[in-house]
């Protein structure tokens, strides 16, 4: 049992006092904004909840939150289960593992705007391999120009760059279960799959739930590679929440709408993360009565 | 629905059934190291097309199309290595991200501390306040960061953007911190009271020692997601503390397209985090496991 002890506040203070200064002070600030509108000159009026009512209601708003939501949704669906795959066929021991673990953890490491930059690259149909390896296949495909083209270049870009944090955390779980299980489980003449569902499934079930939240969130708030590669071009079509925020708070400098479209974006997260962390842990418990079975 | 037995005969009966197994493996595992190859191709091509790229000459690159440099050339990374708008930028990164690490370890540690090993008042509520720092888009932070750091005059110093990162960086600590620390038995800290420590002298020769990994792994995320983020770095330097990742975007916008420099760049920012993860190769798959990661 952990002791009742109030001191421990001040070990907590150092780090409250940095997080205030990167997090609070800037979120008020946010929402001093969100409240207020000005004609320049520093002079700043309550305006209320107009801004909220504005931008919940703006087309724009909406168009940018569908085409978040639906990037968000195809990352999930592609990204996870290519990573517990790729997470349970990765070897146990030897050298091969360190040299898997490195290679794969390389596009982790890559600052992001490099990575726009290598797929912006990559993709191009004058120099680069991928552009040009499918316009000699007879695709026809062009990033900047195409709709579909542009979707496919940003989600293969993101399943290049994001599925081996999946595959880390799945691996670090899959490690961590006890030879004897497998062992019980081949008495039993269990099948492959039932390994799967009832051994290695609850086994990292709480990694997993880690990395869907985190895969959720970074895709949710992607900024960098999609403004790199495709500018949100092209016309609108990948212009998601955060490409679009920024342009509202930094290239047309409106303050008081940016201010509140960023707390309503910050909110769907939080009320989105909450929602797959409710359920994950509530799937955790039903999967925990029904697959002990003791 | 399987049943998991630990009973007696287990040994004898395994290895009738690893037989049959081994069998099965075997074709099991062609498909595995195929995937995993794959995989593994797949995450290459990308990098080694702007390694390619970093060889050539920039004619090269425009007028034509080889899977490797014909016309080898270092000059690209010369480029890179005589201009101190370039190479500065480098060194502008890694000492913000050095900074980052050190500040996010320094107020993470103790916290972590207190959460494995207290309850105190409001300490749930606190720790799940510092996960939804993670949440936060940094494109909502951008406008007060800058207008925060202004104000205190901070803007183009290292140290803005090290505090500005450890907006994700510090409850990432915590969580990972706490993850290994509640991993080490309680007792060890009272029996350590009782032979008359105190508290930093604990702290340093036993406590530390024991979570080596976890501070090595946290202090890995902290490079890591330092080292990657621009919205913010960018947003807080203007030249002084202009990180390398700004350098690029900044030179492709402006002197035309040079590709070949361009490319030779982005290999060059690839370097640090490769050697990072060459250092901490053991202690990834481990520390996920262990640190609530």
């Amino acid at each position: 049992m952990k002791m009742q002890h109030n001191k421990a506040w001040f070990m907590v203070l150092p780090m409250l006092l940095v997080v205030a200064v990167s997090a609070i002070i800037p979120l008020m600030t946010v929402v001093n904004y969100s409240v207020q509108d000005s004609f320049g000159n520093n002079e700043f009026f309550w305006v209320g909840t107009e801004w909220f009512q504005e931008i919940l209601a703006s087309e724009r708003f909406h168009n940018a939150l569908q085409r978040t939501l639906l990037f968000s949704g195809l990352i999930l669906v592609i990204e996870i289960p290519l990573g517990i795959s790729i997470a349970l066929a990765m070897p146990r021991r030897g050298i091969a593992v360190s040299f898997c673990l490195v290679l794969m953890a390389l596009p982790l490491l890559i600052p992001w705007n490099v990575v726009g930059t290598i797929w912006q690259v990559f993709g191009r149909v004058d120099i680069g391999l991928l552009g040009r390896g499918l316009s000699s296949l007879g695709i026809d495909y062009n990033y900047t120009q195409d709709v579909f083209d542009a979707w496919v270049t940003l989600i293969v870009m993101d399943v290049w760059h994001w599925t081996s944090l999946v595959v880390l955390l799945c691996y670090s779980g899959l490690v961590s279960i006890p030879e004897v299980y497998y062992q019980a489980a081949r008495i039993d003449g269990a099948s492959r799959w039932s390994v799967f569902r009832f051994i290695q499934l609850p086994k990292i079930k709480r990694v997993l739930l880690i990395a869907v939240l985190l895969r959720f969130m970074d895709s949710f708030m992607i900024y960098t590679e999609p403004f790199v590669v495709t500018g949100g071009g092209p016309g609108n079509a990948t212009t998601f929440l955060s490409i679009d925020l920024v342009q509202m708070a930094v290239g047309q400098f409106d303050l008081g709408p940016a201010a509140a479209m960023s707390l309503i974006y910050f909110l769907v997260i939080l009320l989105l993360s909450w929602v797959f962390y409710t359920v994950m842990t509530s799937l955790d418990n039903d999967s925990n009565s029904a697959g002990r079975g003791r | 629905m399987t049943r998991i037995r630990q009973g007696e005969g287990v040994e004898m009966k395994e290895s009738i059934s690893s037989v049959v197994e081994n069998k099965l493996k075997s074709e099991r595992n062609w498909l595995k190291v195929a995937v995993v190859t794959a995989y593994i191709i797949f995450l290459l091509l990308p990098i080694y097309w702007l390694l390619n790229m970093s060889f050539k000459t920039n004619q090269e690159i425009l007028s034509t199309f080889s899977l490797w440099p014909r016309d080898f050339t270092l000059a690209n990374y010369a480029t890179i290595f005589t201009d101190p708008s370039w190479y500065s930028g480098y060194i502008n990164s890694m000492i913000y991200v050095l900074m980052n690490t050190i500040i996010a370890l320094a107020v993470a540690l103790p916290a972590a501390y207190a959460f494995s090993r207290y309850r105190f008042l409001g300490d749930k509520h606190l720790f799940f306040w510092l996960l939804t720092n993670r949440m936060a888009p940094p494109a909502v932070f951008v406008l007060p960061f800058f207008q925060l750091y202004s104000a205190f005059g901070l803007i183009d110093t290292y140290l803005a953007v090290a505090l500005a990162h450890c907006l994700f960086n510090v409850p990432l600590a915590v969580w990972i911190l706490e993850g290994f620390m509640s991993g080490v038995p309680r007792e060890i800290d009272e029996t350590a009271y009782i032979d008359g420590y105190s508290f930093p002298r604990f702290f340093r020769k036993i406590f530390m020692p024991l979570i080596a990994s976890g501070v090595g792994v946290a202090a890995f995320f902290c490079f890591m997601f330092s080292w990657v983020e621009l919205l913010i770095a960018r947003t807080l330097t203007v030249t002084e503390a202009k990180p390398i990742a700004a350098v690029m975007t900044r030179t492709v916008s402006a002197s035309g397209l040079d590709w070949g420099v361009l490319a030779a760049a982005g290999i060059l920012t690839i370097i640090p985090g490769a050697l990072v993860i060459y250092f901490v190769r053991h202690h990834i798959a481990k520390g996920f496991a262990l640190g609530r990661v």
